[in-house]
């Protein structure tokens, strides 16, 4: 277990390695003028530009620069955004909230309404509420998250509008509960809708199979009943697969919701990502890119060795 | 039985044949095709977008609306807000006061194109890579494969903002971006079907006749993979056009002037509200085309495959 742990962490730190290295060379190589251009954007005055060009010491050789950009890192040194001249671990740290609890909430809904559409429909392959189901599944997953997102918010504004529900940036739940929630509840819906449609297959797939395993139909000869049978017997079993793909869409999503935080102005560390892209903030860019593969990358080792403690048939070598 | 009769019914051989008419199985599947209702709607769907879209400079000549030009005068209300669905201004204006039905077609363009070209490219790539990695196994299956579970395991959102903020938007480096997490699962599914036709006897037929390893793979490989690569390919064209909408959206894809059905939603965002249309028909639009593929996908498999049913095999 030890030796498993150890590998797979140094393979994750591989991993990071490669990304940040990727990152450096897309943004960094070539001449000291045209990175410090593209830094700058194409409408900064020269002045800025050298000042990028000293700031950032992109007078020196790559492998230089390489260097400290990998000990910055090391450091938890982000550097600074060239658009709000804030350190860019203060611009992460004050958009992460809205992200996590955009996370968090939807993943109650989505794996609620998943794991249970997916037994729904398992339990009763072909039958009406099976496909009910499956049609809903596919609206899910064809309808893009961007419009379902513009869809709520038309009907939250024009068509429902006593709700009070709207788009807007996040507001901390212990400042104004009630703020929080109006703002909340349309982005964890639209989030966990096209989440759930994909949980919903996962499960059902994955019950399927489950429910034909010869331990099932020993259950049954034994005369266990039948919510035993597939809640003790079945799901359990069932879940495995579900899991593993509830930690690698957690890890994903931590790095940035940026669809449904772009839609609904929640200003999490998606929105934050696509804001400096269209400012040309390099440096928040590329501190936003390393911390979402970051987080890929733990939740992938998180699985691996929950995987372990989920079925018992896995050994880990 | 005696010569004579045998014979004669020799002589009745040829005349049976004509009556019993031979199909090949395109044919047959080309048959089961056009008796799918839902692949024949979608079929006429998709020819009326095209047509559209390859109209577009027509329509915008007999509208006297040029997709980029702005109509502040007639095409906002007094207040300045975009005026609805009218005479003049078929589908309404935008939040400019350009036309938004010239402006529809014209992102019809940039849907298809992008939709079609990274689908081909997605195709090309991952059917070669795909049936190397099959059909070699080995360590050249071992690197191949791994490296697709890593570009399938990338978010590609986030790939797309990192190029986008290195390289630039533009519609050559979307097509790329979204060919490239297309190719891997192209190549994924090649792969399989690959290595499942490699212990087959026609294959083992054709390397006992001294057949190499490349043209056995290109010659007798791949023609039993048509049917599962034209299936994925249509399914992976809408999968394109939502990724570009997307994209576009989001303002990483098109220049933001450039009519994208993805870009006009974005413009819209702030005036839906006193113009629903803005909302509404570019909504309409990209989820009629994106239905309309992916129907016709399903009822391609279908035909393809006659045992697959249509609600219980999709992936």
């Amino acid at each position: 277990m030890t030796r498993f742990l150890l590998r797979r962490i140094l393979f994750g730190v591989l991993v990071l390695w490669l990304v940040a290295t990727t990152v450096f060379l897309l943004f960094f190589a070539g001449p000291a003028d045209s990175v410090a251009r593209r830094l700058a954007g194409p409408r900064a005055p020269i002045e800025v530009i050298n000042q990028i060009k000293d700031t950032l010491g992109l007078n020196r050789p790559l492998w230089e620069q390489y260097v400290s950009f990998l000990g910055n890192l090391l450091h938890g040194d982000l550097g600074i955004s060239f658009i709000s001249q804030t350190p860019v671990t203060t611009l992460i740290v004050q958009s992460l909230p809205g992200t996590l609890w955009l996370v968090a909430g939807s993943a109650v809904l989505w794996m609620t309404a998943g794991i249970t559409g997916g037994v729904i429909s398992a339990t009763r392959p072909r039958g009406l509420r099976d496909r009910v189901t499956t049609v809903l599944v596919l609206a899910g997953i064809s309808v893009p998250t961007f419009i379902l997102g513009m869809l709520m918010i038309y009907l939250a504004l024009s068509v429902f509008p006593w709700f009070g529900l709207g788009p807007g940036p996040y507001i901390s739940p212990l400042v104004d509960f009630r703020g929080f929630l109006q703002v909340m509840i349309m982005p964890w819906v639209c989030l966990a809708v096209v989440q759930a449609a994909v949980y919903v297959r996962l499960t059902r797939g994955s019950m399927l199979d489950t429910l034909g395993e010869d331990y099932i139909r020993t259950a049954r000869a034994k005369g266990a009943p039948e919510h035993r049978i597939i809640y003790r017997h079945g799901l359990r079993a069932a879940l495995t697969p579900v899991i593993t793909q509830f930690g690698v869409d957690i890890g994903t999503l931590l790095g940035g919701v940026v669809v449904t935080e772009s839609v609904f102005g929640l200003q999490g560390l998606g929105q934050l990502m696509i804001r400096s892209v269209r400012d040309g903030d390099l440096p928040v860019i590329i501190g936003a890119a390393i911390l979402a593969a970051a987080f890929i990358v733990i939740a992938n080792i998180l699985v691996d060795v929950a995987y372990s403690f989920l079925d018992p048939r896995v050994r880990l070598a | 039985m005696s010569l004579t009769d045998a014979a004669t019914e020799a002589e009745h051989v040829p005349e049976q044949v004509a009556v019993v008419q031979g199909k090949g199985p395109w044919q047959l599947a080309w048959e089961r095709l056009t008796r799918d209702r839902a692949a024949m709607v979608s079929l006429g769907v998709i020819a009326v977008i095209v047509l559209l879209a390859v109209l577009a400079p027509v329509f915008a000549a007999v509208t006297g609306h040029d997709p980029q030009e702005q109509f502040p005068s007639i095409g906002l209300s007094p207040q300045g807000l975009p005026i609805g669905p009218g005479s003049g201004f078929w589908l309404g204006a935008d939040s400019l006061g350009r036309d938004l039905f010239v402006r529809l077609l014209y992102g019809a363009r940039i849907s298809l194109l992008v939709g079609l070209l990274s689908t081909l490219l997605a195709t090309v790539f991952g059917v070669v890579v795909g049936m190397f990695a099959g059909f070699y196994g080995g360590w050249v299956d071992g690197v191949l494969a791994r490296v697709l579970d890593v570009v399938l395991s990338f978010p590609y959102l986030l790939v797309a903002i990192v190029l986008v903020a290195a390289l630039g938007a533009g519609v050559p480096l979307m097509i790329f971006v979204i060919a490239f997490f297309s190719f891997a699962a192209m190549a994924r599914v090649v792969r399989g079907q690959t290595i499942a036709y490699r212990e087959r006897e026609f294959i083992e037929a054709a390397r006992s006749l001294g057949a190499g390893k490349v043209r056995t793979m290109f010659v007798d490989v791949l023609p039993n993979l048509i049917a599962p690569v034209t299936v994925l390919a249509t399914l992976l064209i809408p999968t394109s056009i939502v990724f570009e909408a997307t994209l576009s959206f989001l303002g990483l894809g098109v220049d933001p002037r450039t009519p994208s059905w993805g870009a006009i939603l974005a413009d819209s965002i702030d005036f839906f509200r006193v113009s629903p249309g803005l909302l509404i028909f570019p909504a309409a639009m990209l989820l009629l085309t994106t239905l309309a593929f992916n129907l016709l996908g399903d009822g391609i498999r279908d035909a393809l495959d006659p045992r697959s049913d249509r609600l219980h095999t999709r992936k």
